[in-house]
């Protein structure tokens, strides 16, 4: 069992997001552990991008805030060697695929397995370009994480049936960030999914609040949140410690409500 | 690797979201291009509400002023909208209605696009949405005005450096959002495939019509065909059916700003690398961690850190050339061009015009070349004349 994957064996997982660099990468550190405190089973790193088509405003902010900073893809490498010394947390980059092509696959996925990265997720490669860097990452214990979206449909099946780590399931359509309703039938695309891969699935976009992370995590093997994260830390900057802390506890006991 | 391939450029790289309805697209389109039907009325179109074929003229005074080549004006300026944007359009919103959508969305730099656009929608009945750089809403306010006026919102975009690139962003957000009724019309020959195939074919009207009209009137091939290159629809459609006239030079004129030297550029042949950004691999202006750069021109149209993959594979494989040329020249030659020939081209335009003048006298005087003027230029006068240190009030 892939490293990634292991983030689900200890029930429903509560997989939060934010933006590296965000309001500086001195602090990034803290977040993360901070994330980890509150019961985070797996977090994702996004390392930010000019013009990251996939994201709401929110995600859009942090990442120009950031790269604004000074963050390079170096420093967060550096970051992340640092951070690896004091958790043992699954972590995953979630990025385009510019940084990375940009960086060389080769070294790119040499860093990741040096510094302790155990996934990516890469919102503008789908299945159909995977095949650029798979083998790479793979031989450097990545798990290139796969997205199934709404209009996925028949191709549930091939991206299924070809994914590592856990499957990304888009809630809805359109980019990150809060939404007050999910209308997407998740139930039958998680049905799609199990009848070919027992991977773990996990649903992102949109959810913000207690009741949609229980719910949610009543039909899928985890939770991810990014956006309303990412709010707090663009709203209270430097001092976010304990308005993530508390916000990720109470996501996480909700999420685990779904266990018993 | 996927389909769409030119060399290694080009490809699919978008979101799951949008992977059913890119290959729909794709079917679709391989199915109407060759439904006489469809290709009976996209011609009806073009020649009765466009005004196509377009003129080739020839450009008697200019020639003899310069010395060297006769050189000729593929006149897109003069097709209905003023620009060559509606070859494109028109085959786009068509396919669109045969897909049943009732709606569609489009980016625009210096608003030609936005407004032919615009004008299809109007004239098949589609609701229409056109996303626009803040930056380029204010400095081509007529065209603003404009698309409103044939009944399409307008969205200034606010996010990053408010140009085309970011105008592309938001319009690929909105797809994302409501893929079920809406089409996105892509300007250029870029984005994910089948994009750059697809206004390519629709272009490529501008060289098959170029290639008879030079051969009627000179008897024989040009020894170059020039043209503006952003994203490079307009020069696509001037290359396209000269590529296998080896003998046919492809001369693509890329925006320089202040100079490729300077960081305030859009030339992305002379300055940028092999990237993958909005929907495609090709070469991109972009810092050394892969973050796209904030380029820069005077024309909107020509201001976008990217250019279309089968310019990139032309390039890879010499068959196409790309120089880069400056505001100040496209500016003296947006200037000569009106003085001499009568003609107010757009400044993307005279980014070709500017090279041919550099070049014409390299040629003999019983050769030809061909310039393909993209657009008309009555929306940038305002913008030449606050270059030139004068404001006028529009």
């Amino acid at each position: 069992m892939s490293k990634v994957t292991e983030a689900f064996s200890n029930g429903k997982a509560f997989i939060p997001f934010l933006t590296a660099g965000d309001p500086k990468i001195e602090k990034t550190e803290n977040y993360i552990l901070e994330l980890e405190k509150a019961g985070a089973d797996l977090i994702e790193i996004g390392i930010p991008f000019s013009d990251p088509i996939a994201e709401g405003v929110v995600i859009q902010e942090a990442d120009l805030r950031s790269l604004k900073a000074g963050t390079t893809t170096d420093k967060i490498f550096d970051m992340v060697a640092s951070v690896r010394k004091k958790t043992d947390i699954p972590l995953v980059f979630m990025t385009y695929l510019n940084p990375v092509f940009h960086y060389g696959y080769e070294p790119f996925f040499t860093k990741c397995e040096e510094v302790g990265i155990n996934g990516i997720i890469i919102p503008d490669m789908p299945y159909e370009e995977k095949g650029e860097l798979n083998d790479i990452a793979r031989s450097h214990q990545v798990d290139v994480i796969s997205l199934i979206a709404p209009t996925s449909e028949q191709r549930i099946q091939k991206i299924a049936a070809d994914a590592e780590g856990f499957i990304y399931l888009v809630s809805s359509l359109g980019v990150t960030g809060v939404r007050s309703e999910i209308k997407t039938d998740l139930d039958s695309m998680i049905a799609a999914i199990r009848k070919v891969t027992d991977i773990p699935v996990a649903v992102g976009f949109g959810i913000n609040t207690t009741d949609q992370a229980a719910n949610i995590a009543k039909i899928a093997d985890g939770v991810i949140v990014g956006s309303a994260i990412v709010k707090m830390i663009a709203k209270y900057g430097t001092h976010a410690e304990q308005h993530i802390y508390t916000y990720v506890r109470m996501m996480k006991e909700a999420v685990m409500t779904a266990n018993k | 690797m996927s389909d769409g391939r030119f060399g290694i450029h080009g490809g699919q790289y978008i979101p799951e979201t949008l992977m059913n309805e890119i290959i729909n697209l794709e079917k679709q389109y391989n199915y109407y291009k060759n439904d006489p039907e469809f290709c009976q009325e996209l011609d009806d179109l073009l020649k009765n509400y466009a005004g196509r074929p377009s003129l080739l003229y020839y450009a008697e005074k200019m020639t003899k002023d310069l010395g060297g080549a006769k050189i000729y004006l593929k006149r897109e300026d003069l097709n209905h909208t003023g620009a060559h944007k509606i070859n494109n359009v028109l085959g786009q919103c068509l396919l669109a209605k045969r897909m049943g959508k009732t709606r569609v969305i489009a980016e625009t730099g210096a608003g030609q696009h936005g407004v032919a656009t615009a004008t299809a929608a109007a004239l098949m009945g589609l609701e229409c949405e056109i996303f626009m750089g803040k930056e380029d809403t204010d400095r081509q306010a007529l065209n603003v005005y404009r698309m409103e006026l044939l009944g399409a919102k307008v969205n200034a975009v606010t996010t990053g450096t408010m140009t085309l690139k970011d105008a592309v962003n938001e319009a690929m957000r909105e797809w994302v959002s409501r893929v079920d009724d809406t089409h996105y019309v892509l300007g250029s020959v870029m984005g994910p495939h089948p994009f750059p195939t697809i206004v390519r074919d629709f272009q490529a009207v501008i060289s098959k019509e170029a290639r008879e009209q030079i051969l009627e009137k000179e008897g024989k091939l040009p020894k170059a065909v020039m043209a503006c290159v952003g994203g490079g629809s307009n020069a696509m459609g001037m290359f396209y059916n000269f590529i296998n006239d080896k003998n046919v030079r492809l001369i693509g004129c890329e925006a320089a700003g202040r100079g490729v030297n300077t960081a305030e550029t859009a030339a992305t042949i002379a300055t940028g690398t092999l990237g993958v950004f909005h929907g495609m691999k090709s070469y991109f202006c972009q810092d050394k961690y892969g973050q796209i750069a904030p380029v820069y021109s005077i024309s909107a149209g020509l201001d976008y850190p990217g250019i279309g993959p089968e310019h990139a594979y032309l390039h890879d494989i010499g068959r196409a050339e790309y120089v880069p040329v400056t505001d100040d020249e496209a500016v003296e030659a947006f200037e000569y061009l009106a003085r001499t020939e009568g003609i107010i081209c757009a400044i993307e335009s005279a980014h070709a015009v500017a090279h041919a003048m550099k070049i014409a006298k390299e040629f003999d005087p019983e050769d030809s070349i061909i310039i393909c003027l993209s657009g008309r230029g009555d929306k940038d006068v305002a913008a030449i004349a606050r270059y030139r240190g004068r404001d006028l009030h529009e």
